[in-house]
């Protein structure tokens, strides 16, 4: 047991370093730095003296040493557009996008569970049809084109909900919530929508799958020849064992949530990290890119690892070695 | 759970107090930075007014009123004096000297400050006494208190204690004083998130009176035009510009929410690099076709104006051949004549010097910036592609675009776009900015470089030159030479239109043909 | 040359099979297979058969811009689907457009699949440090969406290249982005199936006769696990198409003036507003049908293939 979480906890430093050796391989050879910070007419001299005073003239190992120790001080440098702490325009996305992904992944839970037994039970209703059917074309479609025609239909037809933005939010210390307000939780509605959607049909056939195998199973048979009801059978027996595996991919899921946002962040220009995300590139802002980089990075090994140890907690079975996910 | 529901709500009510009257506003791109010596742009500028003040300010008639200065006069033909105005504070509790303009004009005339141009003629300043200062200029000049609108004042103790007092050029640049201000001004700064969101609040120590309602002030920019004007229906927003022509109607149907149009001194034009040997997109080939006025002619004539201004700009645009609007000094109906659209003559004047199967040129073009700037560069590309020229079009944001035709990149462009109002309301500052390059301060946007001894010498001429009528001569003169040479290509004045919600904005306010939000100049019901 | 022997027997073998008999039979499948068949010829000969050509950009009026669809009130018949606001017809560039996305995305997955396949070969073949290298790499890139990567290499070949330079090398810079993402699957499956060959007779008996391993691997194996890596590239098609398209929609994928399907709908996005819809929505249309074509086609060959499920 212990070996075994030293062993995940050791590969995900691994993960984790691989992921700085890139941040920081982007930061020290993509945009020099002192090109960015000097003025287009200084000597070479002065760009020489900076240099040495930000110790870009020191060997490799040191200087990805001091970029460690500043990634984990919570240095990332300052923005090559805004010319601002890139922690501190982080700190200022991070709220919108975690909500966002929170409503997704509830929404896609709350919708995904109760369609997925629906379906297993009812294999060849007629609404179980529509439903599969309805699943396979959103998987189909592009989340930017879902985005769009949410849009179209509930803000500029019907003029029911925003869409654009946070609405209004209130800042509860560093943290800015749009949980408090009407106009937060209706903007939240759309974005929400669009982003948790591929998960809602992924679970929802996940459930299903599930529910199908699990009603095969001998102890389903015995319960029912128990006599027990067939409601007792579904949710006490059938959807109970159903769950684990349920829940271990939803977490998963969630780092999925964590990239997808940024289609969902630009279409509805929600103001997170996300879209802040696709700026850096548009403008080639490296700080900003690789210190995205490293903290998504960081939500996936965290995520990850969460879901094997939970996994080995739940699953005597499962304790074995897997491999570090599954996308 | 309940009791942090409660505690959230609490603090929810404590952020919104009972009486706030919140302006917001949104235009398409973020400021390009606080100091007050560069990035000189309409919003920035406009953001500059509520935070610092000149000696003088502008009223909405475009008049000029006291500000730090009570009054002011010509004592001698090269020096203007000046009465500061006494009890003055800055936003930190420092009283204003006439130290803090002295020093201002010490970072203005740096070879780094865009803005030099407004105290280019400026030789010193003499501190009189602690309630008088002299203006000694180089030579004779008439028009400098239009300059001082813009010339903002700035704490010297303040700069020295945060080590500002150098000039950085470039927009956007993560200097101290791009993101802090401490000025005289009736609004001080409260948070300035960059891209984000800047946020201010009326000065306490203001010596004036703000009788306009406005208890706080966020200025957020939105960079899609859609997603603006959604905003804007949705309430998210109080003020909005530019609006795009295509939702104008959308928002007047709406309830709520109106547009308010009127004229703006914005002339929006081309230019041609007329100064390298050899064109950025004719490597090798030691040619510079705009040197020829014959190519530049067919540029201009290629270009059917008319179309534009029906189709992508739905009628809300006035096509001109002058360089600045009616309403600025120095405008003339005979300048603003345009040569006649006619492609066909385009390609025989291309033929005839030279280049029948046209050439390669790049036309860089900012897309958020001015209405539908992208939308016009891509209109104009097929105009000069029927006429056999290879055109492409490189749009981006506009602080990528200043940096890319200014002094920045060394205006490392062949054919650009860009609007100019003359930031004293008169043609001279166009010229001075805009078509020559001699004079002091000259040529800070003269991305082509374009030359003309007779314009350089009308120009330097109407700056010292007393008598009006004479100067008014000497401008029109100086702008029918360039205009004869096919120096640049003026394209048109821009209808303006903010999209306000007319339940919180009062009837009163409107748009400022300059097209800024000067908070001065907006009331809230 | 057996790679082709293979092919030409999998065809024989195709038409006689249990699969051409699935295909008949589901009318989803025949009608997905010929939407995607009739996009592909589109596209291939989409320069010559479009009404407007819009690359030609002297030949655009402004005069017809934002026109509807021809069958509203002010659209013109020649412009069946209306035209944008440059005055492009909108059928044209949405053909044109749906050219560059399957460009995009062939190349895309032939370079995914030529990486992938070679590599999963040598890491099953060879096996020991060479493969613990492949997988590693393969397990961290796992650890991650692919849309990330791809923008992150897109993101770093746009800081590598002169800003000029960017719209030129847009298309390639996608092909790369997208292949290097993806190579994984194919990797993983070949290296998999490899290991079970690797122990067959016939790999045994090459060996034994002194075949280089070079040759073994593609001479031998390679034929032997190409029906799996043909079901990876089918789906793999509709994944790069979608990225792509998504890459364009979010403005880092191919620029406006020769505009792919995303393109097209992120332009037409800032005209959802004013009442100019079509712009936006047919290219949407088109795009869902291609991607949906190609899945159902994949889904099916996949369930077709395996044994498993017959």
């Amino acid at each position: 047991m212990f070996a075994y979480i030293v062993r995940r906890a050791l590969q995900s430093v691994l993960v984790m370093a691989s992921v700085a050796f890139v941040a920081f391989t982007l930061f020290q050879y993509m945009g020099d730095p002192i090109n960015q910070m000097v003025a287009q007419d200084a000597t070479l001299a002065e760009r020489e003296n900076l240099r040495r005073v930000l110790g870009l003239d020191r060997p490799f190992y040191v200087q990805f040493l001091v970029f460690l120790k500043n990634l984990v001080t919570g240095n990332f440098g300052f923005s090559f557009r805004v010319g601002t702490p890139v922690a501190q325009i982080i700190a200022e996305r991070l709220p919108a996008t975690l909500e966002l992904v929170l409503v997704a992944a509830m929404f896609a839970l709350f919708v995904g569970v109760p369609a997925g037994v629906y379906t297993g039970l009812h294999r060849h209703g007629a609404l179980s049809r529509f439903m599969l059917t309805i699943s396979l074309i959103g998987v189909s479609l592009p989340t930017f084109l879902i985005g769009i025609l949410l849009i179209l239909i509930f803000a500029v037809v019907l003029g029911w909900l925003p869409s654009f933005g946070r609405g209004q939010v209130v800042q509860l210390g560093f943290w800015s919530t749009g949980f408090l307000t009407t106009s937060g939780l209706k903007a939240l509605i759309l974005p929400s929508i669009t982003l948790g959607l591929f998960q809602t049909t992924l679970i929802m056939r996940l459930v299903r799958s599930e529910m199908l195998e699990v009603l095969r199973a001998d102890y389903i048979k015995f319960a029912r020849a128990r006599g027990l009801t067939n409601r007792a059978v579904n949710f006490g027996h059938a959807l109970k064992n159903t769950l684990v595996p349920v829940i271990t991919i939803a977490g998963l899921q969630i780092g999925g949530l964590i990239a997808f946002a940024i289609i969902t962040e630009t279409v509805f220009q929600w103001p997170g990290m996300g879209f802040l995300f696709i700026t850096a590139i548009q403008f080639v802002d490296i700080p900003v890119m690789s210190s995205y980089l490293v903290l998504v990075a960081l939500f996936f090994v965290i995520i990850n690892l969460i879901v094997d140890l939970l996994y080995f907690a739940v699953d005597p079975r499962l304790r074995i070695d897997r491999s570090v996910s599954t996308h | 759970m309940r009791y942090m529901m409660a505690t959230a709500l609490a603090v929810a009510m404590a952020v919104a107090p009972a009486h706030a009257k919140v302006l917001r506003y949104s235009t398409n791109a973020d400021l390009l930075g606080l100091d007050p010596a560069i990035n000189n742009e309409g919003p920035t500028n406009a953001m500059k007014t509520n935070l610092y003040e000149g000696l003088l300010y502008r009223n909405f008639n475009l008049s000029l009123a006291p500000a730090l200065a009570t009054e002011w006069s010509q004592v001698s033909p090269a020096v203007w004096r000046f009465k500061l105005r006494q009890g003055v504070k800055f936003h930190d509790g420092t009283p204003f000297t006439g130290a803090d303009v002295a020093f201002s004009l010490t970072r203005y005339q740096s070879e780094q400050a865009d803005m030099r141009g407004y105290m280019a003629t400026v030789k010193e300043i003499n501190v009189v006494d602690p309630a008088t200062i002299d203006f000694v200029t180089n030579g004779p000049d008439p028009i400098l208190p239009q300059q001082l609108p813009l010339f903002f004042i700035m704490s010297k103790a303040w700069a020295e204690k945060n080590n500002t007092t150098q000039v950085v050029r470039g927009t956007s640049a993560p200097t101290f004083i791009n993101f802090n201000a401490n000025g005289t001004g009736p609004y001080k700064l409260v948070e300035r998130v960059a891209d984000n969101r800047t946020v201010v609040e009326p000065n306490p120590l203001w010596w004036g009176k703000l009788d306009n309602g406005i208890t706080r002030a966020e200025f957020r920019p939105i960079a899609n035009a859609a997603t603006r004007v959604a905003a804007l229906l949705s309430g998210e927003i109080d003020l909005m510009y530019p609006v795009p022509s295509q939702d104008k109607q959308r928002i007047n149907s709406s309830k709520g929410t109106k547009v308010l149009e009127g004229p703006e001194l914005r002339t929006i034009f081309l230019g041609f690099d007329q100064h390298r040997n050899e064109l950025l997109d004719m490597k090798g080939s030691g040619k510079n076709p705009f040197k020829d006025k014959r190519v530049r002619e067919a540029f201009y004539k290629a270009i059917d104006i008319q179309t534009i201004a029906r189709v992508v700009m739905r009628g809300e645009s006035r096509p001109t051949g002058s360089m600045v609007a009616p309403g600025i000094a120095g405008f003339s109906d005979d300048v603003d004549k345009r040569p006649a659209f006619n492609a066909d003559e385009a390609k025989k004047l291309l033929a005839d010097a030279g280049y029948p199967n046209g050439f390669p040129v790049t036309l860089d073009c900012p897309n958020d910036r001015y209405t539908n700037d992208e939308a016009i560069c891509q209109a104009i590309v097929p105009m000069l592609a029927r006429v056999g020229i290879q055109i492409k079009l490189n749009a981006q944001t506009r602080s990528l675009h200043f940096d890319k035709i200014g002094l920045k990149e060394n205006r490392n462009t062949s054919f650009y776009m860009l609007g100019w109002t003359p930031g004293t309301f008169d043609a001279h500052n166009m010229l001075v900015n805009i078509v020559t390059l001699d004079g002091p301060g000259a040529g800070q946007n003269n991305s082509g470089v374009y030359r003309n001894p007779k314009v350089e010498e009308l120009t330097l001429k109407a700056g010292t030159e007393m008598d009006a009528k004479k100067r008014n001569e000497m401008l029109v003169e100086a702008q029918k030479i360039h205009k004869d040479e096919y120096g640049h290509i003026p394209l048109h004045q821009q209808t303006l239109a903010w999209g306000v919600r007319d339940e919180v904005i009062d009837g009163s306010v409107k748009p400022r043909p300059s097209n800024d939000v000067d908070l001065r100049q907006i009331k809230m019901k | 040359m057996s790679v082709w022997r293979s092919l030409q027997d999998l065809v024989r073998r195709f038409l006689g099979s249990d699969v051409f008999y699935s295909f008949r039979r589901s009318p989803t499948v025949v009608i997905a297979f010929a939407l995607t068949l009739l996009f592909m010829v589109a596209a291939a000969l989409a320069p010559w058969i479009v009404p407007h050509n819009t690359y030609e950009v002297a030949s655009l009026s402004l005069n017809d811009a934002f026109l509807p669809p021809a069958w509203v009130s002010g659209g013109k018949l020649t412009y069946l689907l209306g035209t944008d606001d440059q005055g492009r017809d909108v059928f044209s560039t949405i053909v044109l457009g749906a050219r560059v996305s399957l460009i995009v995305g062939f190349a895309s997955v032939f370079l995914a699949l030529t990486l992938g396949v070679a590599l999963g070969l040598v890491a099953g073949y060879v096996g020991g440090i060479t493969d613990s290298i492949i997988m590693r790499v393969a397990d961290v890139k796992l650890s991650f969406p692919a849309i990330l990567i791809v923008l992150l290499i897109d993101g770093v070949a746009r800081g590598l290249l002169p800003r000029d330079l960017h719209d030129k090398a847009a298309v390639y810079v996608i092909v790369l982005a997208i292949g290097l993402s993806t190579w994984i699957q194919y990797a993983r499956t070949v290296r998999g199936l490899t290991l079970v060959e690797k122990n067959k007779e016939y790999v045994q008996a090459a060996r034994v006769i002194g075949l280089h391993p070079i040759l073994i691997m593609f001479r031998h194996v390679l034929p032997n696990v190409m029906g799996p890596v043909l079901v990876i590239g089918t789906l793999g098609l509709g994944v790069a198409v979608l990225t792509e398209s998504t890459l364009s929609f979010l403005g880092v994928g191919v620029p406006p003036t020769e505009p792919s399907l995303g393109t097209l709908i992120r332009i037409g996005n800032n005209f959802l507003f004013s009442g100019e819809w079509w712009m936006a929505i047919f290219p949407g249309i088109f795009l869902v049908i291609l991607i949906l074509s190609v899945n159902l086609l994949g889904d099916w060959l996949r369930d077709a293939l395996n044994p498993k499920l017959r």
